[in-house]
């Protein structure tokens, strides 16, 4: 790793004492934050002064522990409300440039985007993600979000009958927004052209606006079956 | 005017009770179903006779909020007993649904000035506490020094002597 950074993480659970672990031993300064005692005491034996005792979402808690010249603060206490303060509190008042929050219960995911808290992690959601990976449903699978440029890459499985199957990629017609950006035919992956007639079994990579997925399920999804 | 109160402890409760006698239009929020009793603590008739609304939810939960009539209402009031969850939620009435007036009560000063400052109403009742307590403290330093009466306030005319 590059420049040593100094990092604040509010809640040593297993994923706030894991990171710590990681980034203290990549050279990076890091101060773990806790508020229950019986854990901080525990934590502590190991991280000696990396760790302080206290609610991360006051402010002079946070004062303390230095958030003034941090360059990172990641939330990832148990509580949603308190990793969203947190950060907010942490860019809007601190004007710390990089922030991660966790999610822990995937429906506030909304809130978090509310409050201008990004980037966030949910494991539900990454478990739900590797879930999709290996039973894709409706034959897509989300391979990468680009949250910033309101695109993502997906991946899908050209069904026996699904509209697209036995067209020329010109002839298809494909709304605004998408690009085909690979085939992988029999092992072999190739960029498509206007004149590549996709068959069905073909996995297409495709570059599109989320708000396209419907649409292009209708090309390359079974006929007739929508959501 | 329709009112939604999040958070039905002994303020929001106290508050719902208060602003539906005085004519108002309430509706309450809170994850908590026991806390419906603590409604009608001093009522004459089931909350609901007189006009009152209960939801069991969390302020975090859209469909809870739209269920307890967010999307018209006037005023917001977060009042539960987490200074983050009030905060959060009041962001959430203000940006998300346009509530017109919004407030959150913050416990802890520090967090209650900084959000006040950013544009989210905050109650501090902690604040309040400690500014009458700082002018009882002083009466009484006054007092100690000579410089006032040695009971304060006097109420000279029912004085007895």
């Amino acid at each position: 790793m590059a420049d040593r950074m100094y990092v604040i993480i509010a809640g040593a659970g297993k994923v706030g004492w894991n990171l710590a672990r990681e980034l203290l031993e990549k050279g990076h300064e890091v101060t773990l934050i806790e508020e229950n005692r019986d854990r901080y005491a525990t934590v502590e034996q190991e991280l000696e002064h990396n760790i302080q005792y206290g609610d991360a979402s006051e402010l002079w808690v946070l004062e303390r522990a230095g958030i003034e010249r941090a360059d990172m603060v990641i939330a990832v206490t148990g509580d949603d409300e308190d990793n969203m303060l947190i950060c907010q509190v942490a860019k809007e008042k601190y004007g710390v440039e990089r922030i991660i929050a966790r999610v822990n219960n995937p429906r506030n995911r909304e809130h978090f985007d509310l409050l201008g808290v990004s980037p966030v992690v949910s494991a539900t959601d990454l478990i739900l993600r590797l879930i999709e990976h290996e039973v894709p449903e409706y034959g897509l699978v989300h391979l990468l979000d680009l949250a910033e440029e309101r695109l993502e890459i997906i991946e899908m499985l050209l069904a026996d009958d699904a509209p697209a199957a036995g067209k020329r990629v010109g002839d298809l017609d494909l709304p605004a927004g998408t690009l085909l950006i690979s085939v992988l035919r029999d092992r072999e992956g190739f960029v498509p052209t206007a004149d590549t007639v996709l068959q069905a079994g073909d996995e297409i990579l495709a570059v599109l606006d989320p708000k396209l997925e419907e649409d292009l399920t209708a090309y390359f999804g079974p006929a007739g079956e929508r959501r | 005017m329709f009112i939604l109160i999040v958070g039905v402890g002994r303020v929001g409760a106290s508050l719902a009770r208060t602003m539906l006698r005085e004519g108002h239009e309430v509706s309450c929020l809170d994850e908590d179903p026991e806390s419906h009793a603590r409604l009608e603590i001093g009522l004459e008739k089931p909350w609901e006779d007189l006009g009152g609304q209960f939801t069991v939810g969390t302020g975090l939960e859209i469909e809870a909020l739209r269920a307890a009539g967010i999307e018209r209402a006037d005023a917001f009031v977060a009042s539960t007993d987490g200074d983050n969850t009030n905060i959060v939620i009041a962001q959430i009435a203000k940006r998300r649904f346009g509530v017109p007036t919004v407030i959150a009560r913050v416990l802890d000063p520090f967090r209650a000035e900084w959000y006040e400052a950013q544009g989210v109403h905050t109650i501090c009742p902690t604040r309040v506490a400690i500014d009458m307590l700082e002018q009882e403290v002083r009466a009484a330093a006054k007092r100690a020094a000579g410089i006032a009466p040695p009971e304060g306030p006097v109420d000279f005319e029912h004085d007895e002597v």
